[in-house]
């Protein structure tokens, strides 16, 4: 009979967030397997009188659509010949060797067939992964993209949020729409608050194509990454299109000014049922193929909305990893996923995010989620307005550049506020819905739609109909702010019509820096060459990055307080007792003296109180003294219990450890020890000077309850230090021992020096 | 001066002389003082043929052919017409088009001076007839 017996550590773990997600077993013939499926074919191209006539594995009669069009534009057969021949091995070892230049790594991938790609990336393991993706990433400098949505498409919000996540240092902000009609109005919202935050940031409204071009064409927005391409002929028709349609596309786009970027991803064949029994990563390499051959400057790829999928199979995170470095080979600019929800696991998902953020993309995010995650209408927010503190961590960590920067609430608050008014202020003049001044004040300090006031979207839309009827462009917008008296958010936004008139945002991987010089791969190429070489956080930016606005100065902690009324004073040398009921309260250098207070908060006076009534409680008699010649706890109560009568001393450092010694011990040995100075409180220390008293009268003696915080250590250790590092310098070496008396009320409290952020003292 | 594709870029910093909007507004004539003139229209403010020429040249001295050619693509289609622009794309959409629809489309970008999108039109009418992916295929 079956053993029906439960572990509860099983059962618990049963019910964490992370065991929501379903892990399945490969089933290649569905194409739930990540990479080197046991149908993918073998790479093979052979070329007759100039001719592919065959292609990894199918003959030319044979090949299917996205074949088609990669022979007649993907495949440069001047360095095919030599580039297939290649084995897998020295391919692989190329891409992570820093002595071989990206360049050299491009043109060979110009001949290489998806089955070679796919088979030689599948071939390194994940830090050779990122080695290779930091290497050939297109651009030298790291960006980021923000998403910026809301689910009461508040054009005040969008615009504050828009204008935030500009100020933060996002390079392109992409909104999208609840109810398609109101694409004109976020387009709108999106553009102008993005130019108050910061001018040159790039915006997109993620809708349907037709829709989209249009706003394209008002010069509403200035990039498009919704142009999807799939591995497999099928699931391209499902998807109403074809190589060539969405090439012809993305020309239509360029054509009108518009940056595009395609949109693909590890999982998508699967999930549409057409994965032909081939591994996604082969799949993937069959997508960025076409997207280098549709003539796109580059790629959204990191399976995007199919990430939680591709994580249900084996080395799933491995292989989206996989599919950036194949693309940033094949010189596309990378916008690497991490935008939709990857996993419930905070873990998980952000072991998954390393593979882009450490390395370093073009775009680290195809959108961070610049709002709270149940704002965010693209059905995700992997990462959110809650999580941006762990990401300036990370980067503060790291020593990595992920592309957002830190600014103050105030900032934050003001870029908002003028995004908000700026917005009212193009209603206003465009006759659309009055944005009010309520609602300028709830965008301002809003954490999300929750907090704005509703507004009437019948007439929303109705005005966002108009508004394309109308034929509004930015060039209406900019006057309309010019009117208003936003000049310069006027001058950004005309800005934005000459980077279109220019087009030289059509280049690889191109950002706006402010003052409207365009970087991309041309002019700002990724040379990574090893150590020393190609983009490092150093100078000014990372001075900016590590400045985060709760960084406090190591050297305003714990501060000496030279003007504090004195708590004890020294009546001359300690000398050693012998009164048999003694106990010694050894007290730390800088104890009730440059220090003021435990690291609980605790004033020492108050402590020295309470330890001398514990003691007198069981009888004891207390002495106090003060060594010097150590900083040292265990220290601290061997020289105390040296000068006892008793033997028995309590030794006492400033931030509050303590130690219950005795004379015939070894000083690193003792009778009981107190290591948990955060959460001590007053009748901790008074229940010690029992116990030390109870010991030096020879009683049974149960050792103080004390409780236990495994996260004080991480709290605290900053200020453990610092208290310590005074304590120390506070030591005299060789200095004998001297007793102290206490003076002035025992209530006093220090006027300066308690430390900020220590916690108030239990009952004190 | 004449156009280097690998100095020259970006052309908004470094050859504004070199870029016009299509009524032949200089790019350094393209200000907020001009808007408030009046002297910038709507349909003014997107890049020319010629300034698309251009990139499609910094492309392929940079080594990205298919990216130029996409480029290239891309000002022929300047001269197409917003509508008819979207009905090619979806012309060429699967299943959307004959074989003879496409040749008309092909001969219509012909005429309007877009040859090199007659010729990806044709093509993709090859690959969509051996494919099934025609409207009578």
């Amino acid at each position: 009979m079956a053993d029906a017996r439960r572990s509860r550590r099983f059962t618990a773990r049963e019910e964490s967030e992370l065991r929501r997600e379903v892990l399945v077993e490969p089933w290649p013939e569905l194409g739930l397997v990540a990479a080197d499926g046991p149908a993918d074919p073998e790479p093979e191209l052979v070329v007759e009188n100039g001719r592919v006539v065959r292609l990894d594995g199918r003959d030319a009669a044979d090949f299917d659509v996205i074949d088609r069009f990669l022979v007649a534009h993907g495949l440069d057969l001047e360095v095919a010949d030599e580039a297939m021949a290649l084995p897998d091995e020295r391919l692989a070892r190329m891409l992570v060797d820093v002595d071989v230049p990206r360049d050299a790594l491009v043109r060979l991938a110009r001949g290489l067939t998806p089955a070679k790609l796919a088979r030689v990336v599948g071939m390194l393991d994940p830090v050779e992964l990122m080695m290779a993706l930091k290497k050939l990433r297109a651009r030298r400098d790291p960006g980021n993209q923000a998403h910026v949505t809301n689910l009461k498409e508040s054009p005040a919000l969008l615009a504050a949020d828009a204008a935030e996540a500009a100020r933060r240092g996002f390079d392109e902000l992409e909104t999208t729409v609840g109810v398609a009609r109101y694409a004109p109005l976020n387009a709108l919202a999106l553009l102008v608050g993005s130019q108050v935050g910061r001018p040159g940031v790039m915006t997109q409204c993620a809708v349907e194509e037709r829709r989209n071009l249009e706003l394209a064409i008002r010069g509403l927005v200035t990039y498009a990454e919704t142009l999807s391409v799939y591995g497999t002929e099928p699931v391209f028709a499902d998807g109403d299109d074809t190589p060539w349609s969405k090439a012809f596309l993305a020309s239509a786009y360029a054509s009108r000014g518009v940056k595009v970027r395609f949109t693909s991803g590890t999982g998508s064949e699967a999930l549409m049922g057409h994965a032909q029994g081939l591994s996604m990563l082969y799949l993937e390499a069959r997508c960025v193929s076409v997207v280098r051959a549709a003539g796109a400057q580059g790629v959204q790829n990191g399976s995007i909305s199919c990430v939680a999928l591709v994580l249900a199979v084996p080395g799933g995170t491995r292989a989206i990893l996989a599919e950036n470095v194949l693309a940033a080979w094949l010189d596309l600019e990378v916008a690497s996923g991490n935008d939709a929800i990857a996993s419930h696991s905070p873990i998980r998902k952000t072991a998954k995010l390393m593979g882009q953020f450490l390395p370093g993309t073009d775009f680290v995010t195809s959108g961070y989620s610049i709002m709270g995650r149940r704002d965010n209408t693209f059905g995700g927010g992997n990462y959110d307005a809650d999580d941006i503190d762990e990401w300036l961590t990370l980067q503060r960590d790291w020593q990595v550049d992920g592309g957002i920067e830190p600014i103050e609430e105030l900032e934050a608050l003001r870029v908002r506020e003028r995004a908000a008014r700026a917005v009212q202020a193009v209603f206003a003049e465009l006759g659309l819905p009055a944005v009010t001044e309520a609602e300028v004040e709830a965008a301002t300090l809003a954490h999300g739609s929750a907090d704005m006031p509703d507004r009437d979207r019948a007439a929303d839309v109705e005005a966002a109909d108009e508004l394309l009827a109308r034929e509004i462009s930015a060039l209406d917008v900019a006057l309309a702010l010019d009117r208003q008296g936003f000049e310069d958010v006027a001058e950004a936004v005309v800005g934005m019509l000459r980077q279109r008139i220019a087009a030289d945002y059509l280049q690889t991987a191109a950002v706006i820096e402010p003052d409207g010089l365009v970087r991309s791969a041309v002019n700002d190429p990724n040379l990574y060459l090893g150590p020393g070489t190609g983009y490092r956080l150093e100078g000014e930016r990372w001075a900016l990055l590590q400045a985060l606005p709760h960084v406090v100065d190591p050297r305003s902690l714990g501060a000496a307080v030279a003007d504090a009324d004195a708590i004890v004073e020294e009546s001359g040398p300690a000398v050693p007792g012998s009164d048999p009921a003694e106990v010694v309260i050894a007290v730390g250098p800088a104890f009730a003296d440059g220090l003021r207070e435990t690291i609980a908060g605790l004033p020492h006076d108050d402590v020295l109180a309470a330890v001398v009534d514990g003691v007198r409680e069981a009888g004891g008699s207390p002495r106090i003294v003060r060594i010097l010649r150590a900083a040292d706890v265990a220290f601290i109560g061997y020289d105390g219990a040296g000068l006892s009568g008793s033997g028995v001393a309590l030794g006492l450092q400033s931030k509050g450890t303590a130690v219950i010694h005795r004379a015939d011990l070894q000083p690193l040995d003792n009778l009981e020890l107190f290591g948990m100075s955060p959460l001590y409180t007053l009748d901790s220390y008074r229940a010690m000077g029992r116990n030390a008293a109870g010991y030096a009268l020879g009683q049974r003696v149960g050792p103080v309850p004390t409780e236990l915080d495994n996260f004080a250590r991480a709290k605290l250790i900053v200020r453990t230090t610092l208290l310590h590092a005074q304590e120390a310098r506070a030591v005299v070496p060789g200095a004998a021992p001297v007793e102290l008396e206490i003076v002035g009320s025992a209530r006093q409290r220090p006027r300066s020096g308690r430390l900020q952020g220590s916690a108030p003292a239990a009952g004190g | 001066m004449a156009f280097d594709p690998v100095t020259d870029y970006p052309l908004g910093s470094r050859r504004p002389d070199l870029v016009t909007t299509p009524s032949g507004l200089p790019l350094d004539d393209v200000t907020l003082a001009g808007a408030r003139a009046g002297s910038l229209a709507p349909d003014d403010t997107r890049a020319t043929a010629g300034t698309l020429a251009l990139q499609a040249e910094v492309a392929r001295a940079a080594g990205r052919v298919q990216l130029a050619e996409g480029i290239e693509r891309a000002a022929e289609l300047t001269r197409v017409p917003d509508d008819e622009l979207l009905a090619i794309y979806t012309a060429l959409r699967p299943g959307r088009s004959s074989a003879v629809d496409l040749e008309a489309w092909a001969e219509r970008l012909e005429e309007l001076g877009a040859g090199h999108n007659a010729v990806f039109v044709r093509e993709a009418a090859e690959a969509y007839r051996a494919r099934g992916l025609t409207a009578d295929g």
